[in-house]
């Protein structure tokens, strides 16, 4: 029951905050925290009374699982399932989102019920996507998390020039991840009426699916509609478009959730079901699926390197960073898929904490135009410290979590595949150049404007400052985060070398 | 010979036809917009209440059959119309001329559409088409003193008459080869057809196509739609539409000349135009009736689909789909009679009209929201269901072209649906637009209204009900 209560308190703590905002503006800001804080302390309180690390022995894979019939006329039913990687991502999802709340306090001034009950619906819905077993389910809490994000960036938006641009930058990113959402819909009742022509059995419980015997015609294309859907959220190079333009316009909190957790979706997504359901085709494709990783790698860094705006330039970083962990997931080694997991929370961390920043600046400088920016280093103070540790932490500067996370990723992957490392380590060269450049072109140099300008409050201070330190121990001591998901890398990495072996074997065969 | 058990089988046909006898000779006696309003809706509820009734019935009789798809026809048919009236009476208030009429060719038009989901002889299709389309003319030409009333009302005339023609020479070119008119002999032919009987029966699908507005006979809908008066353009684009579609699923169901692989490459061929075509046109459109027009015109592409697969999956998909577009399109269109009534010229329409809506009129722009939403197929609206049906439809029988269609024609579609959803919640500009009544919502109508858009959420959110009453009448016709 606790996992329905994890979807729900953010939906009811939503319309709460709609029907709160009578009260005046403060009163949905401080419910909005109030459920976020809610659903974090949950997942922590669960993290720290089940044992996660349980071995996967049978059927013991779900340290939490709720089922209810909900259209048996297609054996649809309601279930959710906890295990390690859903539990993290959910507690980040908590995190991320109480940070979200907190960083549009000020910058949010009008509508601010409506804006936190869309807010508060992104959130349930991606908590929703994280703990969803049945795949009619998942698919539902996929869209839907769409909506609220459209009205997020389309109503609260920065308009860039004549006002028009945030609603395209919206549109375009609900048609992107619809229509490909679409795709996997395809897939998943294909995959669904495959099982019932074999077995006889309607239904759309992953358990059920996962042994489908589909046939070899069809079985690259059902993978593929996953696959799309996956990598245009993720987002992988030829299906990016949408994220620059709908991070360089949505509001703080916005670009916070969608670097920090929707982009994690994807992530989980291939993690949990593409590579799962369809083990031989995948691995048939990690190759050209590690290439697009590569390509990303390479492609999102050199156009960091170019961007003027200071929100664009971390958007681009962000697909380079998610090409590591396509690379990962795909190379089949249990440490490199531990290490995709660690860069994922990396990534949340650091990339919310730049996002937060760069949201913090224009509060104070009205810009996120990077040549308008220059010496700020003596006109704000604490602010320039924070950028550089998250800069640091982005480029994976030793002692962060992002060094983990790509070293594992490198490290593991190496075996399987060397040239692609060699060629993902230049990535990392490129990362210290836009790392540096950012921080040089904003904080350094001479200075646009003169005049001092305010530092940060409490708010903005307790916000990184507890990012910063989460970066910092996940880097230093990252073994309980390990620990809770070596249940979940484990088995993935097993299906790898198992169709591997069947591929072999029938090759001897023949 | 009439038996009693035919009698008690056509008891909503005829309880619905004696309503409009009895708005007609109390209009002549006395006008009183009110109670005809009452009369109208009692005369709906209560041939609702035969249908079950009627159901149970021995025998059909003659000419008619009351099978399981003609009793969801019927019901459908019969709550459109009392949603249609429900919304109706406040938009007439403010109407000049004579408003009880407009009731009297209404039930007419009811009666024309439960004959025609029912009519199981050709005769009976084509009477029961002519008595829906006839009155249909007079309510799209109501407001008669709006040019574009009128322009709605003798287009959709003129081209309706050229469909039925079609449709005669489809029909006479049947009878011609095979000398017999009911529907039962057509389905006895042998499966290998000549050119005339083929031809015949893409004359049929011509005809009833205009009706549906597939592409390439779509050209009336976007004019009629932006020009009759609401409650009119709402009651075509539910009623009539239903009824039409339930009645070509039958023939296409029981006769296997429609069966043959050539005509079914041919509608695939129209499904594919629908989809894709509806959606295109409706990209750039300011009206919202107008747009509103084209993607009903898509939306009867995606239905296609199950004309082309057939089969019990195809009925029970028709079933869904047809509920989950209706209460979309009841919920669409019903904030526009909101935004329009009491009459006053021509209908607030136009996109500017709603810009703002959510910031002066929340649960309007809610309502509007939610159909939009569920008219793009978004999970938790009613319209997710019945595209999830249509994709689960079109992939089981390995349709892909029509699969890919679908997802195609959803993805521009969302480009419009978008747009007119993302304008409910600009700024407000300064100057005053035409507006609801204030009372909207303690109207028959306003309530009404709610009641539709909450029907989308709990179809959307728990359709099972919906799925078990659908599946339960979607016994192949016999």
């Amino acid at each position: 029951m606790i996992l329905v209560w994890l979807i729900l308190i953010p939906f009811l703590g939503g319309l709460l905050c709609w029907q709160a905002e009578r009260w005046g503006d403060q009163a949905p800001r401080w419910i909005a925290l109030g459920t976020m804080l809610f659903v974090l302390v949950i997942s922590v309180v669960v993290w720290l009374t089940d044992d996660v690390s349980l071995p996967v022995a049978g059927g013991g894979q779900w340290m939490l699982e709720w089922r209810a019939p909900w259209i048996p006329r297609f054996g649809i039913e309601i279930h959710l399932a906890m295990d390690g990687l859903s539990l993290i991502l959910v507690a980040l999802t908590g995190f991320l989102g109480a940070l979200a709340v907190l960083c549009s306090w000020h910058e949010i001034a009008h509508r601010v019920g409506f804006f936190h009950l869309n807010l508060l619906f992104i959130l349930g819905g991606v908590v929703g996507v994280f703990l969803a077993l049945d795949l009619f389910l998942f698919f539902l809490f996929w869209e839907m998390m769409l909506v609220p994000m459209y009205f997020l960036i389309a109503l609260w938006g920065h308009s860039g020039s004549a006002g028009q641009t945030r609603i395209r930058a919206a549109t375009r990113f609900f048609i992107y991840t619809q229509a490909s959402g679409l795709l996997m819909l395809v897939s998943i009742v294909a995959l669904v009426f495959v099982h019932l022509s074999n077995t006889g059995e309607l239904s759309f419980s992953y358990d059920t699916l996962r042994g489908t015997d589909i046939p070899d015609a069809l079985a690259p294309w059902l993978m593929l509609g996953f696959f799309v859907a996956f990598a245009v959220k993720l987002p992988v190079v030829p299906f990016h478009g949408w994220l620059p333009d709908a991070h360089a316009q949505a509001p703080t909190a916005g670009s916070v959730d969608l670097a920090g957790i929707l982009l994690k979706t994807a992530a989980y997504g291939i993690l949990r079901f593409a590579l799962p359901l369809f083990p031989e085709e995948s691995q048939a494709f990690a190759p050209v699926a590690m290439t697009l990783g590569l390509v990303g790698v390479i492609y999102g860094a050199v156009l960091a390197c170019g961007q003027q705006d200071i929100k664009r330039l971390i958007a681009y970083t962000s697909i380079s960073h998610m090409g590591f962990v396509l690379i990962a997931l795909y190379s089949g080694s249990e440490l490199a898929i531990q290490g995709a997991i660690v860069l994922m929370v990396a990534h949340a961390l650091s990339s919310a904490g730049l996002f937060i920043l760069s949201g913090q600046l224009y509060e104070r400088i009205h810009t996120r135009d990077m040549r308008m920016m220059g010496g700020l280093w003596g006109r704000i103070p604490v602010l320039p410290g924070f950028t550089v540790c998250f800069v640091a932490a982005s480029l994976g500067m030793p002692a962060t979590a992002n060094f983990v996370g790509e070293f594992m990723i490198l490290f593991g992957t190496f075996p399987g595949a060397p040239v692609v490392v060699v060629i993902a380590s230049a990535g990392l060269v490129l990362a210290a150049i836009y790392s540096l450049l950012l921080m040089q072109r904003v904080h350094f140099g001479s200075e646009y404007r003169p005049g001092p300008l305010a530092g940060p409050d409490v708010r903005e201070y307790g916000m990184l400052l507890v990012l910063l330190v989460l970066t910092l121990v996940v880097g230093l001591y990252p073994q309980p985060l390990l620990d809770t998901t070596a249940a979940v890398a484990a088995p993935v990495s097993q299906l790898f070398t198992d169709s591997a072996d069947l591929a072999a074997r029938a090759g001897e065969v023949n | 010979m009439l038996t009693l058990a035919n009698l008690i089988a056509l008891l909503p046909l005829i309880v619905v036809g004696t309503t409009a006898v009895v708005i007609m000779l109390g209009v002549a006696w006395q006008r009183n917009h009110g109670l005809t309003a009452v009369l109208s809706a009692a005369g709906l509820v209560l041939a609702l209440i035969c249908v079950p009734v009627a159901a149970t019935a021995l025998s059909s009789p003659p000419l008619m059959i009351m099978d399981d798809l003609a009793v969801m026809g019927s019901v459908l048919v019969l709550l459109c119309a009392l949603v249609t009236v429900a919304l109706s009476h406040h938009y007439l208030t403010g109407y000049i001329g004579p408003r009880e009429e407009f009731y009297l060719l209404l039930m007419c038009a009811v009666t024309g559409a439960l004959g025609l989901v029912a009519s199981n002889h050709l005769a009976t299709l084509f009477i029961s088409l002519e008595l829906l389309s006839m009155p249909l003319y007079g309510m799209l030409a109501y407001s008669f003193r709006a040019e574009r009333s009128l322009e709605a009302g003798i287009k959709y005339l003129i081209l309706s008459a050229a469909a039925t023609a079609f449709l005669l020479f489809g029909m006479a070119l049947i009878y011609a080869r095979t000398g017999r008119l009911d529907l039962a002999s057509l389905a006895g032919l042998a499966t290998s057809f000549d050119v005339w009987t083929l031809a015949g029966a893409v004359l049929m699908l011509v005809g009833l196509g205009f009706k549906l507005s597939i592409i390439p006979f779509h050209l009336w809908t976007p004019d009629v739609y932006q020009g009759g008066p609401a409650p009119a353009t709402i009651f075509l684009a539910t009623v009539s539409k239903l009824a039409v579609f339930v009645l070509l699923l039958r023939l296409v169901m029981v006769a296997p000349v429609f069966d043959s692989n050539w005509l079914r490459t041919l509608v695939t061929v129209l499904a594919l135009l629908t989809m894709l075509g509806g959606n295109l046109l409706a990209l750039f459109q300011s009206n919202l009736k107008r747009l509103l027009g084209y993607s009903s015109i898509a939306h009867f592409g995606y239905l296609m689909v199950a004309i082309v697969v057939g089969g019990t999956l195809a009925v029970e998909t028709v079933g869904v789909y047809l509920i989950t577009y209706l209460v979309t399109t009841l919920a669409a269109f019903g904030v526009v009679t909101q935004l329009s009534s009491p009459f006053r010229g021509e209908d607030a329409a136009g996109l500017h009209h709603y810009r703002g809506l959510f910031w002066r009129r929340p649960w309007l722009a809610a309502v509007m929201t939610v159909s939009f939403l569920s008219l793009a197929g978004i999970p938790l609206t009613a319209g997710f269901i019945g595209k999830f049906y249509v994709l689960a439809l079109g992939v089981s029988e390995s349709r892909w072209w029509l699969v890919g269609g679908i997802v195609a024609g959803s993805a521009i579609g969302l480009f419009y649906y978008l747009r007119v959803m993302v304008t409910l919640y600009l700024p407000e500009p300064g100057m005053r637009r035409r507006d609801a009544t204030n009372d909207w919502g303690s109207r028959i109508g306003g309530l009404t209204l709610l009641v539709v858009a909450v029907l989308i959420l709990v179809l959307g959110v728990y359709p099972t009900p919906m799925i078990d009453w659908v599946a339960g009448l979607s016994t192949l016709p016999r």
